[in-house]
């Protein structure tokens, strides 16, 4: 009885109920016979779509500033950086290349890279002079730039028919069809059939690549000076590490994660969203993260890839059995306000003496 | 040059009101607004909002931060509400059983939110945002498949068609819409002329009773006012004018200025010829002066116009400066001032016996109360509640109305409050309008207003945290190691 309820502690008791309720899905699912190995294959494509805005969680976590809620950030910088791909291949510049969706989405990530990579520098710059109330200010700050760039997202010089309102209205678009640009790149990169489920291999491939470089650097030099500034900054500090300078290294890399999650999101969902869609993202991926058993001190890769697919296969597999239990409504959002927020409760509440 | 300097200190210490005063400025200058309009929707908001601004202050107080979670209070009071509506309530009484019904809730939410919070000090504020969230997502599951899908509901009016879950909105025309605010002024008064008497009357039969001094001289100070109001009531004139529930802002300033100068022509009086003071009373003619200029100003033909377009629900304001007289005189009480101290240094408040978790659980509860009942005067006068949408903005707007006026997450009073929310207001009513004027663009101005009421929320949270590091640094000390001496009779409660 004992060894069971260390398990359990050990694997965190919220990680056992959503394990279960993960199962119980699952089971319901085969009950009403809604086809489990389509509803897989959609779990995998999920796990896949949010995993990298997902992994954006664990540097910011080691380095120290907790848990990113500012994420919206780096992904308003992946945003710019589709958008003057797009801008770029209506101008013709694509053209003559001999793969242009592969060329825009690289393109889409350069820019992305370079638009987050100085949205977070900055940010972290900020959040080097807000030590101990990064969570709530990150909040903040990340509502503050979406709300932002709404406004820009009126103003700004984009001109390409995909992106702008056709003829009434100003500005860009709210949803944009990626379907002449990048969309799908990586999702039908050698995807194959697995009978009913279907396999997006070029996603998981760039996702599991990402995972890899991050958990690569964690283990370099740079990357285990950055972990000592996060779980205890007092020692490396003592030991020689420029503790600012790490968090700013964390949280820059978080935000770069951010822009190319966003990115990767956007080619497997098939449209970029604009305007207030990145508001809330945020919760959901800190959320996610916290599902995988990572706490707001402590993260890794692992808690990544568990998280993202336990909370991504409660939603999918959600939807199907929620419909045939209640005939409408859209339950796949409740349950994701009410898992990833009571999460992230129980996270907080865990991690008194932790951020003491 | 000194004046100089102090205005500048001023002006720094209070950039985001400063930047405020300035933005609604310009907004009016470019707007299509004029006075009347402006003061019209001004006031109307004011009415709605102030109530639930202020139900912020106790926490900040307390040292629990910026309550993000009175969306938890909200909540109950839309639940309040739909129950009233449900059951057939209207008019005054509904209001009444909203209350009845929400104030238990909310004691209930405020208590589960405090508790939440004392196990994670230092991180309340984002754990009351997320609290916000994970309690929308309740009351939405409640709301669209609980009621109806589980709990039988049989009322097609609020129900969606197929019988499962509540209409997105739920209509009050009819029963709750304007409730409070429709209170005629005449029966305002026999109720606060009947209670005072009942009051009165009790006290001194319970001190006949006791045998105790009956300090008739106090009890008379304040029967005697609304007493003289009641019998005014009974003048025909008079008793047709106070018939109707609402007054023009420009009588409630005349009314507001004839009292002032009453007032003080007696204390004048008794000052001079009954305690005999050779003094002259500076201070009492500087009042009467400033109530003169006020009075004076009305009749500046554009105020004039204003003033005469706009009419205060009489009820609705009498009870938000009943809570804007209350939270002063709350913070003076042992209570309150348990709060400040625990506020200020939880260390300090257990060492002197303060149960800190249980004051901070209080100051919870009184917020999530207040919050509620914020949110019954806000949607009785809207008059419908967009069942899941109501209560999303209200942390976000009234939170950024404090701060904009000048309040930060430890230190707000009453008056920041009120200069927050008038001000805030204006830039809420005038930005899409200015917006459209000076960019031809509605939405522009329109998403300025969000992004201003998320950016002073950031900006003043980031210049907390800065402070506070700062002064942590100063003394040398980071400002963390100073409560740790406090844990272990703190952690009883865990």
């Amino acid at each position: 009885m004992d060894s069971i309820k260390r398990a359990v502690n050990s694997f965190g008791l919220p990680r056992v109920i959503i394990l279960a309720f993960f199962v119980f899905l699952l089971g319901m699912a085969a009950f009403y016979d809604l086809g489990i190995p389509a509803l897989l294959g959609d779990v995998i494509r999920r796990w896949g779509m949010f995993g990298i805005l997902v992994l954006a969680m664990v540097p910011a976590i080691q380095s120290g500033i907790g848990p990113n809620f500012g994420v919206s950030i780096g992904i308003i910088g992946g945003l710019l950086g589709s958008l003057i791909s797009i801008e770029m291949r209506d101008m013709g510049y694509f053209e003559a290349t001999a793969n242009p969706e592969v060329v825009s989405v690289i393109i889409a990530l350069i820019f992305a890279i370079v638009f987050a990579g100085i949205f977070g520098f900055l940010y972290g710059l900020l959040l080097n002079r807000v030590k101990g109330s990064e969570m709530v200010v990150s909040t903040y700050v990340g509502f503050s730039m979406v709300a932002l760039f709404n406004i820009m997202w009126l103003l700004l010089p984009f001109r390409s028919g995909t992106s702008i309102w056709p003829i009434a209205g100003e500005g860009l678009r709210t949803t944009i069809s990626l379907a002449d640009d990048f969309g799908g790149v990586f999702n039908d990169l050698l995807a194959f059939e697995l009978g009913d489920m279907s396999v997006p291999t070029g996603l998981l491939l760039v996702f599991f690549l990402c995972c890899f470089l991050v958990w690569l650097f964690t283990q370099s030099r740079i990357g285990m000076m950055m972990r000592a500034a996060g779980s205890n900054p007092n020692f490396a500090r003592a030991a020689g590490i420029n503790v600012n300078k790490m968090r700013v290294l964390g949280t820059t890399l978080s935000t770069i994660l951010g822009g190319i999650g966003i990115v990767a999101f956007a080619q497997s969902f098939g449209f970029l969203q604009l305007y207030n869609a990145p508001l809330m993202m945020g919760f959901t991926v800190v959320a996610s993260v916290l599902v995988g058993g990572a706490s707001v001190v402590n993260a890794r890769i692992f808690n990544v890839l568990l998280g993202t697919f336990l909370f991504q296969g409660i939603l999918t597999v959600a939807i199907p059995v929620a419909n045939q239990m209640v005939p409408e409504g859209n339950l796949s959002e409740i349950l994701r306000m009410i898992i990833s927020n009571g999460i992230i409760l129980y996270a907080l509440s865990k991690s008194r003496e932790a951020t003491r | 040059m000194s004046i100089l300097n102090k205005v500048g200190k001023y002006l720094a210490k209070n950039n985001v009101t400063v930047l405020f005063v300035i933005l609604c400025l310009l907004a009016y200058h470019y707007s299509t607004f004029t006075l009347p309009t402006l003061f019209e929707e001004l006031f109307i908001r004011i009415g709605r909002n102030t109530f639930l601004v202020l139900s912020l202050l106790i926490p900040i107080i307390a040292g629990l931060g910026l309550n993000f979670g009175i969306v938890i209070g909200a909540i109950a009071a839309q639940i309040a509400i739909f129950v009233v509506v449900l059951f057939g309530g209207s008019g005054f009484t509904g209001i009444l059983w909203a209350v009845a019904i929400c104030t238990p809730l909310a004691v209930f939410f405020g208590y589960l939110v405090g508790s939440l919070f004392n196990k994670m000090k230092g991180t309340e504020m984002i754990g009351g945002l997320v609290a916000g969230f994970f309690s929308d997502g309740i009351y939405q599951f409640i709301f669209l498949f609980m009621l109806g899908g589980v709990i039988v509901v049989n009322a097609p009016d609020l129900m969606i068609a197929t019988g499962v879950g509540v209409r997105n909105i739920i209509n009050l025309d009819g029963n709750l819409r304007q409730a409070i605010d429709n209170m005629p002024m005449i029966n305002i008064i026999d109720a606060a002329f009947y209670a005072i008497t009942a009051i009165c009357a009790i006290l001194i039969i319970f001190r006949l009773a006791k045998k105790r001094d009956l300090q008739i001289k106090k009890l008379l100070k304040a029967f005697l006012p609304v007493a003289i109001l009641w019998a005014a009531s009974w003048i025909p004139a008079v008793g047709a004018f106070m018939s109707a529930p609402r007054l023009l802002l420009l009588y409630a300033i005349e009314f507001g200025v004839a009292g002032a100068v009453i007032y003080q022509l007696w204390k004048i009086f008794a000052s001079k010829v009954l305690d005999k003071n050779p003094e002259l009373p500076k201070m009492r003619l500087v009042y009467m002066g400033v109530a003169g200029g006020v009075y004076a100003i009305t009749f500046i033909p554009a105020m004039y116009e204003a003033l005469s377009m706009v009419n205060l629900p009489v009820l609705t304001y009498l009870i938000i400066a009943a809570l804007y007289m209350f939270i002063p005189w709350f913070m003076n009480t042992k209570l309150g001032q348990d709060m400040r101290t625990v506020g200020q240094d939880r260390a300090v408040a257990t060492s002197s016996g303060i149960n800190v978790n249980k004051v901070r659980i209080i100051a919870m509860i009184m917020s999530t109360v207040l919050a509620s009942y914020g949110q019954i005067i806000s949607l009785q006068n809207i008059g419908t509640v967009a069942t899941y949408g109501s209560h999303i903005a209200v942390g976000l707007y009234s939170i950024a109305a404090l701060l904009v006026g000048g309040a930060s997450v430890q230190r707000a009073t009453t008056k920041q409050a009120v200069l927050g929310i008038v001000l805030f207001h204006t830039m809420f009513i005038l930005s899409a309008n200015a917006g459209a004027q000076l960019l031809g663009n509605a939405q522009i101005g329109e998403f300025f207003r969000v992004f201003a009421a998320y950016g002073v929320i950031a900006v003043a949270l980031a210049m907390h945290a800065w402070s506070r590091r700062k002064g942590g640094q100063t003394l040398g000390l980071p400002a963390a190691t100073v409560v740790v001496p406090a844990k272990p009779p703190e952690s009883g409660s865990k």
